[in-house]
């Protein structure tokens, strides 16, 4: 038998397509694998980073005050705890909308029927959400950045500046980069509307949005807090 | 259409096949609950920075990291989904996730920054 | 085997391989074009790797010799390296990757067909910038493995190692986008029956080697990203005035490193595991010790990497921990020989060109496999690292192993993809001159290298009893490069008048070998319903097959649901017709008819130019990183935003185009 063109049994819901082996999307697997492979970069970056720390030859140190005569003049210890706390607790929330976002796409042919329901229902509204939330983040970043800069630290001054800009500025442009699939996502959704269809396509956004505040929770412990 | 008092059919059109979802879809109440321990594992962290006993103490590198995989736990699990679904997922994040964290650990013994006494020094 | 004495009903040129003309190889998305591509562009490259070792073999051939300066040395051998590493051996491996492993599954493309092609143009593109570095008289010429602090603007203040850094970030996004592609289609596409305890073993090597490359390259990555940084934008991350740890490029490139020369071994390993079982008449021997094997190189692969620093100081339990690593490695690797020695082992041998090969690459791996062994041993190692010892180790490994196994793969696959068969005459010549020049060339350096001679240097003074050694391996490249050009001529000439294949030349067992060859364009007309791991010989040899698994549901051990549970709600895969036919039908043969994919009612990706566009928008993102080097920075943003801005643009027409025409 080499060719039954014609003959489209009754159990094609397949669109013609051969069922997969496993019966998931092919775009979820390449999105697990894409984060597993993140892991490695950014555990690269992080290694990095942790056996830099504490030698740097000059001043400023993230931890420490830098005094005469390492500092000719005396730099305050970097790190603002307070403020990157408030762009951890914004980002951890990023990761809520997300999923509320999510779930409204799925959810999109459920009739809503008190208030409460149609909020938690609006995927622009919670795309919106993860998207502002996410630019929050960046926001609080380019100000710690510019403050780090007016108070004598930069990429180039010493291997913690290096280390941690690099860190620091890879996790920022992986949040850039989702912003933009978010702000994708919202034109799309305005345009022709997000649905149950879009699920898959929604659901690979939310995983990298949420491997991406996943990262940070790691970077926020070891370089943030750890002293 | 009628609302359907059966919590899997709100989700009818959705292709959980596809998606892998192969158990009870998690509710928003576990999102908020999920989102609220976040809240309070980073409120304790932070906590802990301001506290100088502890800070100084041994126990301080160790208390965080517990609390940060944890963090990293819940959202993996329950944000990514991965509690809920296909097992394909959990291994094709794991593995490398041991390998990542494996290669750190002995990139921090190679450059002198663990030794194997107990009580470490960082 | 097809002789030419009686023509087959239909000729190779029945099958429906698509339309031709540079367009459309330019907009490809299918697989076997992109094999086909990756094909001719690395062999090409090999050639050119080829003539940078002759010309190190020329310089290196008697004491003070004035063929190459130092500087024209340096930029050499680095050449060498990196060309053979990563234009040669990689992409030849990508050819069979691409070529094969839809065919092997039973599959009609890859999970993202437009992926793979910018796979493909990356390659190219990346493989062209670099080599474009010759025109400037700025060859790279730090070394394939580039150590920082030497590769610092510092230490090489010249475009040379720019050109390197670049090309090598480029390369590597394209190794990551396939292996991604390939391990999405070998978990998701394979047809029923197939479980992966069912997939032909080039597969299951192929499979692991894309989770060494989603693993290892990041970390590159990230190691040239520091480098980037430093030589650009003036960080500290190798700058040791600084406080930089001199180790730190060494480590995070070893990481990377060592995985990297088992991606470059592994698909030889399954070529090889294809063409011994054909040519033995016999199933593979222990195929699920294979399979695990395969998987715990993989991982001890990560576990090994500062063998390669035993020279730096790290200490003794540094040094032991990563020894007997290294010695533990060696344990599955020797696994896999013995099995293809017990599965010729009673076999009944047919030594084609291809088993010729086949079993040099048993042999002259296990040569390379001993000297590595030896290494292993941090004391011994001292003696060894940095000498000729070292070269001779892994030229067995890469051009005994790798390149004896890609060869071996040409010989067998080359019928498949052109339908006719290379001459065997051309090609016994072609083994003969390659086994007795490479045993030439390399087997003398293991001698010159315990003597004393160090790597990586242009020239030497006589008296020191490296002369006859020497000039023995350079009659070796000699003999190595008339047997090359033997092979290229039986590839680009003789070839395409050898007698016509037909669907399975060799009879072999695995599912590639049951539809036409060349295939047509879909590939199979109906998906097959795999019933063992040699499903073809279950139809055409089963008293070959007795002691294969033939249960309904075969091996289960690995937890993944075979297609018959899961019909339908498939949006990745793609054409298609109905698996219900092929249930029904089981394994069969499909022979040529002419028919296109439209006539069979099978939808196939469109072909589309934005992926190369993309390509093209990336490369001249990173190129634009050079002029900064020159004094021109405001050239340089420009270039940078403009491929920025081409790369993107084109992506997003990509990602918001479907694959196919609405069905």
């Amino acid at each position: 038998m080499t060719h039954a063109a014609a003959a489209h049994s009754a159990h094609d819901d397949t669109h013609g397509h051969p069922p997969t082996s496993t019966g998931l999307d092919n775009k979820k697997i390449a999105i697990w694998a894409f984060i597993g492979s993140e892991c490695m970069l950014f555990a690269s970056l992080i290694s990095t980073y942790l056996i830099y720390k504490g030698r740097s030859v000059v001043g400023p140190y993230p931890h420490e005050n830098c005094l005469p005569p390492t500092c000719s003049t005396p730099l305050k210890s970097i790190l603002n705890i307070p403020v990157t706390s408030a762009s951890t607790f914004v980002l951890l929330m990023s990761s809520l909308a997300m999923v509320l976002a999510l779930a409204a796409v799925e959810n999109k042919d459920q009739p809503k029927r008190t208030t409460g329901e149609r909020i938690l229902g609006s995927s622009k509204l919670w795309l919106w959400m993860t998207a502002i939330l996410g630019a929050t983040f960046l926001g609080f970043q380019a100000f710690e950045f510019t403050s780090f800069v007016h108070e004598g630290l930069t990429i180039r001054t010493n291997l913690f500046g290096s280390s941690f800009f690099t860190l620091t500025g890879f996790h920022g442009a992986h949040v850039t980069a989702g912003v933009l699939w978010l702000l994708t996502l919202l034109a799309i959704d305005y345009r022709r509307g997000l649905g149950p269809k879009d699920a898959v396509n929604v659901d690979i956004a939310a995983l990298y949005w949420h491997f991406v505040d996943v990262v940070w929770i790691a970077i926020f412990t070891l370089v943030y807090l750890i002293k | 259409m009628a609302h359907d008092p059966k919590h899997e059919e709100h989700h009818a059109n959705v292709d959980h096949a596809a998606m892998g979802i192969e158990h009870e879809h998690p509710t928003w109440s576990t999102y908020w609950k999920v989102a609220t321990i976040l809240t309070l594992i980073t409120v304790v962290e932070v906590w802990i920075y301001y506290v100088p006993a502890i800070t100084t103490s041994r126990a301080f590198v160790p208390m965080l990291l517990i609390m940060s995989a944890v963090k990293f736990f819940i959202v993996v699990a329950f944000y990514m989904h991965l509690r809920y679904d296909h097992k394909l997922f959990r291994a094709l994040f794991t593995a490398p996730l041991i390998i990542a964290m494996t290669t750190i650990v002995a990139l921090l013994f190679l450059f002198g920054k663990l030794s194997a006494r107990v009580g470490a020094a960082l | 085997m097809a002789t030419t004495a009686a023509a087959p009903a239909f000729a190779p040129t029945d099958s429906y391989v698509g339309e031709s003309g540079l367009w459309s190889w330019l907009t490809t998305v299918d697989h076997k074009r992109i094999g086909t591509l990756y094909l001719f562009s690395s062999l090409f490259f090999f050639l050119l790797g080829g003539l940078e070792a002759l010309l190190i073999r020329m310089q290196l051939a008697g004491p003070n010799k004035h063929l190459l300066s130092a500087e024209a040395y340096n930029q050499m051998f680095t050449m060498h390296g990196t060309t053979m590493v990563f234009l040669a051996i990689m992409p030849l491996s990508a050819a069979f990757f691409n070529y094969l492993i839809p065919l092997q599954i039973g599959a009609r493309d890859v999970a993202f067909p437009r992926l793979n092609a910018f796979s493909y143009w990356v390659f190219l593109l990346g493989g062209l910038f670099i080599n474009s570095s010759w025109f400037f008289g700025a060859a790279p010429n730090g070394g394939w493995f580039g150590y920082a602090p030497l590769t610092t603007l510092q230490f090489s203040p010249g475009l040379n190692i720019d050109f390197w850094m670049l090309g090598l970030q480029i390369l590597g996004v394209s190794s990551l986008a396939a292996a991604f592609n390939f391990i999405t289609t070998i978990i998701n596409m394979r047809a029923p029956g197939m479980n992966l305890m069912r997939m032909p073993m080039f597969t299951w090597n192929a499979f692991v080697v894309q989770f060494l490359l989603i693993l290892a390259f990041p970390v590159i990555t990230i190691a040239l990203v520091f480098l980037q940084f430093d030589r650009f934008f003036g960080t500290n991350f190798y700058t040791t005035a600084a406080g930089a740890d001199p180790l730190l490029w060494q480590h995070l490139f070893w990481i990377f490193g060592h995985p990297e020369v088992y991606i470059l071994i592994l698909p030889a390993f399954g070529l090889v595991s294809e063409i011994i079982p054909t040519f033995s008449r016999k199933p593979i021997f222990g195929y699920p010790v294979m399979a695990y094997a395969t998987m715990l190189i993989a991982f001890l692969g990560f576990g090994v990497w500062a063998h390669h620093m035993f020279a730096v100081g790290m200490g003794p339990i540094a040094d032991t921990v990563f020894g007997v690593t290294t010695m533990l490695i060696a344990i599955p690797t020797g696994v896999k020989i013995f099995n293809w020695i017990f599965t010729m082992w009673g076999g009944s041998l047919q030594f084609t060109t291809a088993m010729k090969f086949a079993i040099g690459l048993v042999g002259l791996f296990t040569i390379g496999g001993i000297s590595g062994v030896m290494h292993a041993s941090p004391p011994a190692d001292l003696q060894q690292t940095d000498t000729y010892f070292i070269v001779a180790h892994f030229h067995y490994v890469l051009f005994g192993g790798s390149m004896m196994g890609i060869f071996g793969g040409i010989y067998y696959y080359y019928p498949k993809m052109t339908g006719r068969m290379l001459s065997e005459k051309l090609g016994n010549w072609h083994f003969w001159l390659m086994f007795i020049g490479m045993n030439l060339t390399f087997f003398p350096m293991h001698f010159s290298g315990l003597y004393g001679m160090p790597r990586r240097i242009y020239t030497y003074d006589s008296g020191q009893g490296w002369e006859t050694f020497n000039a023995m391996s350079t009659w070796g490249a000699y003999i190595l490069f008339v047997g090359l050009l033997i092979f290229v001529y039986n590839f680009l000439i003789a070839g395409r008048r050898g007698p016509i294949a037909g669907n399975d030349p060799w009879k072999a067992g695995t599912l590639e070998w049951s539809i036409p060859s060349p295939p047509p364009e879909y590939n199979f007309a109906s998906i097959p319903r795999v019933t063992s791991r040699l499903p073809l010989w279950d139809v055409r040899s089963p008293a070959l097959n007795a002691e294969v698994p033939h249960s309904e549901r075969g091996d289960t051990r690995v937890d993944v649901d075979v297609a018959t549970k899961h019909a339908g709600h498939n949006h990745g895969g793609f054409v298609g017709n109905l698996p219900q036919q092929a249930a029904e039908s089981g394994m069969h043969i499909e022979e040529a008819t002419g028919k296109s994919a439209k006539d069979l009612g099978i939808p196939m990706p469109n072909p589309t130019i934005k992926p190369l566009i993309c390509a093209a928008g990336m490369t001249i993102m990173f190129s634009g990183l050079l002029f900064i080097h020159k004094d021109k920075m405001s050239l340089a943003i420009a270039t940078i935003l403009t491929g920025a801005l081409i790369m993107v643009l084109s992506l997003y027409a990509w990602v918001l185009t479907p694959l196919e025409d609405p069905h």
